[in-house]
Order: C-alpha cells, then sequence, then structure tokens
C-alpha cells in the first residue's frame, strides 16, 4: 500500500485530503469527527471580525437529475466568537497531534493581524491561510478577493503575517483574476511558503422567475455569491497547472475546487498539487467520501507502481504546454463500435450541428456538404455494420473528413461505443515548428 | 334526428358500477417522479419511440419539457399528433409500441416511462379545450361522421380545429365507442373517457346519440348534406363458439360482460368459478377483470401457449392476478344444471375424444368480435375485403368513394385506439389538405 503521507511546507499530514475552510470546518466537533473517518487535515472556516449571515445563503444547480453541479454561497467567515474557535482548535490539537490543523485568517490592519495570528498560533494550529479569496460580502469591506486582486496589497499583508508569523503562511487565492500567475508571484514575494487555489468564483446562481429576484433570495433581494462544485474544477485545474509549471512560483500548492473524488484528487496532484482541500462534496455527501479517496488513490498509486504520493504530484506539468507546441500531425477518427450502439443517433446531430458533418446513417452514399475537403460521395463502410442492438440504425463516420475534434465520443451515452482511433503519423510538426521554418508568419496566434 | 349533447350529458353511468372496485394500476406521476423520470430521456435524434407511435407523437420534445417545467407546451406537443392522448397514454400497450423500442430498452435498461409522462402531462396540464391552437379554412366543409368511437373523435377534433365542421351520429347512448365501455379499468374508468368526448365536444364537434346508421340515418342522405362521410363503426357482438349450451344463463360474450361491468349497475353477486374462453387480449383483459372482482379464473385456449394472440407482458399479468391459463383445450358444450344455471364447460383435450368439465358459474366467451356489416353497402365505390374490414387507403382512409373515408377497427380489423386516432387523423388531414387546394396528395382530389 502506498504511502499517502505528506509535509506540505512543513506541515505534516498522514493524508493529502484536508477540508477545506468553509462549513465542514466551522467546529471543533466536525473537524474531530472529520479526522475519525480519515481526513488528514482541516483549515478552519476563517476567523476574523465578528459578521453576522443572512439567512438563506446557499444556491445550487442541477445537471438533468444530477442535484447541485455547482455550489454558490454569499456566507462570510465564521460567525462564531473567537474564544470559542479558539478553544475548539486547542482540544483538536490536543487530541489529534498528527493531523493537520490551519487556521484561516482574514481580517483588516496590521494590529489586528498581528494580534490574530499571534491568538490562533497560542492555541496550536499548525499553519495559517490567509484569505484573499472571498469573492462575496467581505471584499466588500476591502478584504478577501479585494486584496487578492490587488497584487501590491497582496504581498504587503503576506509580509506582515510573515513578519509575526512562527508557522507556516499559505494564501489562499481568488480565481477572480485576469493573471493567477501575476498574484501568486506577488504572494510568494510577500514570503508564503505555500498557495492554496482556488476560493469560490463571483457569481449568481439563477433567477427566481415568479419573483424576478435572483438566488438565493434574501427577502426581496440578491447578491452575487461564490461558485464552487464539481462546475469549477476545470478551472482549478488550470490554475493550479499553470503555477507549477512556473519556475518563479516554487512553493507547494494546496489544489482546491470540485474534488469529490480519488480520480479529482489525482488529477490536481498530477497537476502539481501537494495536498487537496474539499467542501462542496463533503456538504453534499458527507466526511465520509474520504474513505473512497484514501483506498482509491493507494490503489492507484500501487497500479502505477508508485510507493508514495509523492511521486504522483506534478507529473503532467510538463505535458501542459503552450498551444503552438502541439503536433498538428497528429490526427484521430471516430470509430463506433456496433455492437454496442444503441441507436441514439445524438452523435449524428452532434456531428451534423455542431461539428464537421461526417456521420451519416443509412445504406446509401450521401452527398458531403459543399465545404467538405474531399471530393465525391461519402460512402457507407462495407459490410455494412448491423448493430447488435441499433440494428441498422448504428451511424457511420466518413473518416476522410472527420477532424478528430471527440464531440461524437463526448454526447455518446454508451461509454466506450465511441473511439477515438489514432491515425498513423511519420513526424512531427507544431506551429512554432512551422513559425521557426518561416511557414507561417504569426507566433502563438495572434500578435505578430 | 335525436338532440346535439356533450359528450356524456345523456348518459349516466351507474354509480355502482363493477368497475370502481378496481383500482388504477399506474397511478398519475407526481411532479418530482415526472421531471425526474423525463430528465432521465436522451432526448434522442430521429427518435424510434416517435417511430413507433402510431400518431407519431415528438416524444422527446414533450418529454424534454416537462423536464424544463413547460407542462402546457408538453400537452400541447401531444395534443398536436393525438387528440386523444390522455386515453392514449394510459391505455396503449407501451411495452410492445414506444417503450417497447425506446434506446434503453435495447440496452436492457429501464425505458422512459412515456405512457406514464404522457399521463402526467396531458392530465396535470388540464388544458381546456379552447387551448388547442386553430386554423381557419377558407371554406367550411361539413363532415358526417359514423360512430362516436376514437376514430371518429380523432377525425372530427382534427376537422374542427381547422375551421371545418363534424357533425358525429352514434347508434348508442353514450361516446368514445370501446375506449368507454371494453377498457379494462386499472387501466381507464369510464368517466375519464366520457370526460375525454366532453372535452372534443367542447372543441366544436358536434354529437348525436341514440342515431343508428343505416336505420335511423342512411348513406345517400348523408352524402347529399355533407361534403365528406367518415366511417368509424369499429367491429360488431362478440363472436360465438356456436357450441351446445351457449345461449343457457351464465354464457356471456366478454366485449358485453365487460361493458356491464364498467358501465351499468352491479349484481352484486359473487363471481365464484369463472371460465374464460379465448387466447387474444380481450379474454386476458376479461379473465383479469374478473380476477380483480374476486373470480376464481381459468382462462382456456383451444392452442398452445405460443399460438396465444394476447401480449406476453398481459398473460405475465394475469398471472400474477392469480388467473391459472389452461391450454389445448377445445370448448365442446357449456352444462347446465336442472335449474337452468350454468355449472361446467366441457373441454376436449386438442385431438383427444375425451372430455374434461371444468367448473363454472359464469362463462366468458372472448373469441373476437364479428364485423359490422350493412354500411359499406350503402355508398357507391365503397368495397369491404373478404375479412369483412372495408377497404381503404392506409395513409389517407379514402375508400373507393372519394367522398367516403374510413378507419379504425372497421377497417384494420381490430387493433388498438390509438390506431383508430392515427387513421381518423390521417383521413381528416387528408380532407384538410384536399380542400385547402394541396396537390401533393394523388388520392385526395
Ligand atoms: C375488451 C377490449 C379491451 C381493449 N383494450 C384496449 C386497450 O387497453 N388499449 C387500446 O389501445 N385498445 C384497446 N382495445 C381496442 C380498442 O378499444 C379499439 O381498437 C378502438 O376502440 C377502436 O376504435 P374505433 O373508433 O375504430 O371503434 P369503436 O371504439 O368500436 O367505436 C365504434 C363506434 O361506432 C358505433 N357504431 C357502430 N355501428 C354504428 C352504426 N350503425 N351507427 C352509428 N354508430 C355505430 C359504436 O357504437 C361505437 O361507439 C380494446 C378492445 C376491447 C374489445
Ligand atoms: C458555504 C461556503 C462557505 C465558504 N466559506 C469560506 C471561508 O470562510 N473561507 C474560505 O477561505 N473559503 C470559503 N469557502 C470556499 C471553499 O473553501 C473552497 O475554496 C471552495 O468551495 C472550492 O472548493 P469546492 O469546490 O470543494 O467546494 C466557502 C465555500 C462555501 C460553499
Ligand atoms: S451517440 Fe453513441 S449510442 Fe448514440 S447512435 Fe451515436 S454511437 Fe450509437
Ligand atoms: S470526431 Fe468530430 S468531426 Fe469526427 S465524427 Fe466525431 S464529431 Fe464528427
Ligand atoms: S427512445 Fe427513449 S430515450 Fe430516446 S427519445 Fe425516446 S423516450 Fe427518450
Amino acid at each position: 500500500m502506498a504511502d499517502l503521507s505528506i509535509e506540505f511546507a512543513g506541515i505534516k499530514s498522514p493524508n493529502p485530503f484536508w477540508l477545506a475552510s468553509a462549513p465542514p470546518a466551522n467546529t471543533g466537533d466536525q473537524v474531530m469527527r472529520a479526522f475519525d473517518a480519515g481526513w488528514g487535515g482541516a483549515v478552519w472556516k476563517t476567523l476574523g471580525d465578528p459578521i453576522v449571515n443572512t439567512s438563506s445563503r446557499f444556491g445550487g444547480i442541477d445537471y438533468g437529475p444530477m442535484k447541485m453541479m455547482g455550489l454558490n454561497n454569499i456566507e462570510l467567515i465564521t460567525d462564531r466568537p473567537l474564544e470559542v474557535n479558539l478553544r475548539e482548535i486547542r482540544e483538536v490539537k490536543k487530541r489529534y497531534p498528527n493531523h493537520a490543523v490551519i487556521a484561516s485568517l482574514m481580517t483588516q490592519t496590521k494590529e489586528d493581524w498581528k494580534v490574530l495570528i499571534r491568538r490562533v498560533e497560542d492555541a496550536g494550529c499548525d499553519g495559517l491561510e490567509l484569505n484573499f479569496g472571498c469573492p462575496h460580502g467581505m471584499c466588500e469591506r476591502g478584504m478577501g478577493s479585494s486584496v487578492g486582486q490587488e497584487p501590491r496589497l497582496a504581498e504587503e499583508i503576506t509580509s506582515w503575517a510573515r513578519e509575526y508569523a512562527k508557522t507556516p503562511v499559505l494564501v489562499k487565492l481568488t480565481a477572480n483574476t485576469g493573471d493567477i500567475v501575476e498574484i501568486a508571484e506577488a504572494v510568494v514575494r510577500g514570503g508564503a511558503h505555500g498557495l492554496s487555489l482556488i476560493n469560490t468564483i463571483k457569481s449568481i446562481i439563477g433567477v427566481d422567475l415568479d419573483r424576478l429576484v435572483p438566488l438565493p433570495r434574501v427577502g426581496n433581494a440578491a447578491t452575487n455569491g461564490g461558485y464552487c462544485g464539481p462546475a469549477v474544477k476545470p478551472i482549478a485545474l488550470q490554475m493550479v497547472a499553470a503555477l507549477a509549471r512556473e519556475k518563479s512560483i516554487g512553493v507547494p500548492i494546496s489544489g482546491i475546487g470540485g474534488i469529490g473524488d480519488w480520480r479529482d484528487a489525482a488529477e490536481f496532484i498530477a497537476l502539481g498539487s501537494t495536498s487537496v482541500q474539499v467542501c462542496t462534496a463533503v456538504m453534499h455527501y458527507g466526511f465520509r467520501i474520504v474513505r473512497d479517496m484514501i483506498d482509491g488513490l493507494s490503489s492507484y498509486l500501487d497500479a502505477q507502481g508508485m510507493k508514495s504520493v509523492n511521486e504522483l504530484r506534478g507529473r503532467a506539468v510538463g505535458a501542459y504546454k503552450e498551444w503552438g507546441d502541439l503536433d498538428l500531425n497528429y490526427q484521430v477518427v471516430a470509430a463506433i463500435d456496433s455492437q454496442t450502439c444503441i441507436g441514439c443517433q445524438l452523435c449524428v446531430v452532434a456531428c451534423n450541428d455542431g461539428a464537421h458533418q461526417c456521420i451519416f446513417t443509412g445504406r446509401e452514399e450521401k452527398a458531403r456538404p459543399t465545404h467538405a475537403h474531399t471530393v465525391g460521395l461519402a460512402k457507407p463502410p462495407s459490410p455494412f455494420p448491423i448493430g447488435a442492438i441499433a440494428g441498422d440504425r448504428v451511424p457511420w463516420v466518413d473518416e476522410p473528413e472527420c477532424v478528430g475534434c471527440n464531440l461524437c465520443q463526448l454526447v455518446c451515452p454508451v461509454t466506450g461505443c465511441i473511439t477515438m482511433r489514432e491515425v498513423p503519423s511519420d513526424s512531427v510538426d507544431s506551429w512554432n515548428d512551422r513559425v521557426r521554418d518561416g511557414r507561417d508568419r504569426i507566433p502563438g496566434g495572434i500578435h505578430e | 334526428m335525436s338532440s346535439s349533447v356533450n359528450g356524456s350529458d345523456l348518459f349516466e353511468l351507474a354509480r355502482d358500477r363493477d368497475e370502481l372496485a378496481i383500482a388504477d394500476k399506474k397511478p398519475l406521476f407526481s411532479r418530482n417522479e415526472a421531471v425526474s423520470e423525463a430528465l432521465r430521456c436522451l432526448y434522442c435524434v430521429d427518435a424510434p419511440c416517435i417511430k413507433a407511435c402510431p400518431t407519431e407523437i415528438d416524444i422527446p420534445t414533450f418529454i424534454r419539457r416537462i423536464g424544463t417545467g413547460d407542462v402546457s407546451g408538453s400537452a400541447l406537443t401531444i395534443f398536436a399528433q393525438n387528440t386523444l392522448g390522455a386515453s392514449c397514454a394510459r391505455i396503449c400497450p407501451v411495452e410492445v409500441l414506444c417503450e417497447g423500442s425506446c434506446v434503453y430498452t435495447g440496452w436492457h435498461r429501464d425505458p422512459i416511462k412515456i405512457g406514464r409522462l404522457q399521463r402526467f402531462a396531458t392530465e396535470t396540464a388540464a388544458l381546456p379545450a379552447s387551448a388547442l391552437p386553430r386554423t381557419g379554412a377558407k371554406r367550411a366543409k361539413h363532415v358526417a361522421l359514423i360512430g362516436a368511437g376514437a376514430a371518429s373523435l380523432a377525425c372530427a377534433a382534427e376537422l374542427v380545429l381547422h375551421g371545418h365542421k363534424a357533425t358525429i351520429f352514434e347508434k348508442k347512448k353514450f361516446g368514445g365507442g370501446l375506449n368507454t365501455s371494453s377498457i379494462a379499468p386499472y387501466k381507464l374508468h369510464a368517466d375519464d373517457a366520457l370526460a375525454e368526448v366532453a372535452w372534443i365536444a367542447e372543441m366544436g364537434v358536434e354529437l348525436h346519440f341514440g342515431v343508428a346508421f343505416g336505420k335511423e340515418l342512411r348513406g345517400e342522405e348523408l352524402l347529399s348534406e355533407y361534403d365528406a362521410v367518415f366511417i368509424g363503426v369499429g367491429l360488431g357482438e362478440d363472436s360465438r363458439l356456436g357450441i351446445p349450451g351457449e345461449d343457457g344463463k351464465g354464457v356471456v360474450g366478454a366485449v358485453e360482460w365487460i361493458e356491464q361491468m364498467k358501465l351499468a349497475s352491479s349484481p352484486k353477486r359473487a363471481l365464484g368459478a369463472v371460465v374464460v374462453i379465448g387466447g387474444g387480449n380481450t379474454a386476458i383483459d376479461a379473465a383479469r377483470e374478473c380476477a380483480q372482482l374476486g373470480g376464481d379464473v381459468t382462462l382456456v385456449y383451444r392452442r398452445g401457449l405460443e399460438a396465444m394472440s394476447a401480449y406476453a407482458h398481459e398473460v405475465e399479468a394475469a398471472r400474477k392476478d392469480g388467473v391459472t391459463i389452461a391450454v389445448d383445450q377445445t370448448p365442446r358444450r357449456f352444462v347446465h344444471d336442472a335449474s337452468g344455471n350454468l355449472s361446467g364447460v366441457a373441454f376436449a383435450q386438442t385431438g383427444a375424444p375425451s372430455e374434461t368439465i371444468f367448473p363454472a358459474q359464469l362463462a366468458i366467451v372472448a373469441i373476437g368480435q364479428s364485423k359490422v356489416r350493412g354500411i359499406a353497402e350503402q355508398f357507391p365505390g365503397v368495397e369491404v375485403n373478404a375479412r369483412g374490414s372495408i377497404v381503404a387507403d392506409p395513409k389517407t382512409g379514402v375508400t373507393g368513394n372519394d367522398r367516403v373515408f374510413a378507419g379504425g377497427d372497421s377497417v384494420n380489423g381490430g387493433k388498438e385506439v390509438v390506431n383508430a386516432v392515427a387513421a381518423g387523423r390521417d383521413a381528416a388531414r387528408a380532407l384538410i389538405a384536399r380542400w385547402a387546394g394541396a396537390t401533393q396528395l394523388a388520392l385526395a382530389i
């Protein structure tokens, strides 16, 4: 069984799975139950000056029968007294000395930061996470994402924290920024030992069409909230990878955003995360999901022949390239398995209306669209495929016209029915190669 | 000629009718159930479910509208192809029609519950007849329709929605035909069928009850007073076995017995031992109904199980209802006791001489319905085939007389309500196109 333990900027954790600073890490009771369930660490719900929350504060977006593909919230930082939180942090650390407890913090003046840092470190936390990410409510008061969007401010506040902190300082970044690298470099200059990302994304989750008020509705009004959950994972993955491949960063990353199972976690780790944090999936299904994360990740590592999770870290970063470096000679074409096709023909409409007009049905030769590159009629395969399930409703691909966009495979409800078959090619040619050889003029596409 | 009435005004269902003792087997979905089932639909392209529906309802579209919360839009999508969509939702043998062709079925997964979704949409939307879209006709024509069954109702509805006039003549006191008098109560009760007739009357269809074509009404009369005639007379009486004792007490035809059970005052007698003779869907229906009403039922068929024309899923359901099925038994005679009451039915093992007597207080003969005679003869040019069915073009319903159309059981020999609806509607569409001056329909000139 692979070793899952990690060390994050000096913070030791039995595994890379941490609760994100959010409702699941709101109280000592929850954090202890989470540790019992298997979580390796917790970033405490953000501590700071007293606030009051609204009633009605979350909104969800469903996808088909699946609930909560995305979650939106307008909650602020903790609404519990600091003394109570500190007492519970002390209690947790006493009972779980080997688990990571990180205090998320958000406050205003240099003096406030000093006092807050002293008090949480006195309570025994293993590290700090500066919340420069919250995109709703707190940013209106000059905190959260309003700091995370201003590199100079973020750098300065980070350096204050470094001045007072005895434990490692992590900075949690907002996704609401034009250039994640710029802000990350700034906080690293300010002395951050590690980066956590992403916090939620500024959003309006929907509109109540009966009352014509956005959601979640607070009386007769609403405000923008922070978006998270499975829907944000692709955005978070890109941002994590962008920092992981940047030489100027060089500090560990705690990946956050839409993680719900071991695969999500493994992807974040492969793109450079040392630990991963989870909020929405726990809010949806509870602490128990960590069992799948632990067992799934360790069997995956075993199967890959990796002895430790550290061997996986960053393994996919090198393959994250600029578009201009991709091989333009690489070619795949769609292949439909007539035996598993159910004949829904979603691939047909997708290719015809949304891709390259090269999937057909029926036994006759078909006229290609006028813009086709290939001359003549599209010929059905011979012998014509008769499906085990779909009979003669199995569509066929006009291979010479297939650009290999993957759309048909993505819409097919039968997993594995459409595969993208590689067409062998004996040379490699990227856009950058073409520019270098003078065969194309514009490097990278847009600028001369 | 008798007075014009709204669907059910004239006719009162018995309040203590037996069918009320049998509950709906597939109750109305709740909104939650409907939406979660709707969201499972793949929204197929060139969807096989549509092709399997004789009225070609745009199933993926109506289902998607349930999913988006536009239930009225969903119902309108259904009614655009099938004005009797509310009945069909509940009575169609979906296992062999739309749901049988759903891509999930081939995939060995539960098909989308299309029938129940269709019921949810039509019943929950509860659209008034005035909500259905209408178009005007350049010159309104008037069509006479014979029989108030599904075929005529669908034909008449389509005509009035396109600006024409439709007058139905029905020999019985109620509308709906077999949809009112024959459908198994666990699918549809008579009051719901009558409500649908009333809804179609509200669209502007005129209905006259108690007028039998051939008696009160004659062919030449209709041809001179109306622009076209639609024949939707369905099938005739229950066929008879022609064996001794059939006219005695306790022996009844299936369609007749079912009509009594559904419409008439209950005789309040325990059913006791029942023998149902036949192997089709009507036999199965009668057997299941008797079983559900407390009878001790044996269904006896003259050939083997595989030769039964009843749907396999219905045979299975009958078994679950407690019906005993006996095969390869040819009925010989009905046995009555000294006081003339039925005591049993004598069968011979098919191909063997010896007789077995199945005890019975009630014997239901379900071997098919005869053909209605004497209708076609009244219209010059209209032909009847060797099996007694009216000859009509399968796409337009036009007969050998270009002003006379026909559809439903009287043409197809006995299928489902949805087939009758399709035929009636298509005849109306052919007429509408003809009168609009459309030339593409070669037959409709
Ligand atoms: C027991 C039984 C159960 C069935 N169950 C189902 C089911 O579950 N699902 C399903 O889809 N189908 C079912 N069917 C079949 C379905 O009922 C018929 O296919 C359908 O009703 C045919 O419609 P129609 O309009 O052609 O004829 P009908 O419904 O028979 O209507 C014909 C009408 O014409 C009238 N008429 C006849 N002669 C004259 C005349 N001379 N003058 C005036 N009026 C006349 C009749 O009184 C009747 O009202 C069942 C049939 C039976 C017998
Ligand atoms: C209700 C709610 C409250 C949150 N509160 C905080 C917070 O106080 N401090 C913070 O740093 N992040 C907060 N977050 C953001 C999460 O920690 C996390 O960054 C984000 O939800 C993305 O992860 P996920 O997709 O696993 O939910 C909150 C998120 C939610 C849903
Ligand atoms: S999407 Fe998949 S299952 Fe559907 S027709 Fe295309 S290949 Fe077949
Ligand atoms: S890969 Fe794209 S272009 Fe090729 S068949 Fe599929 S959808 Fe069409
Ligand atoms: S075949 Fe099934 S899944 Fe496809 S559109 Fe019809 S009901 Fe939906």
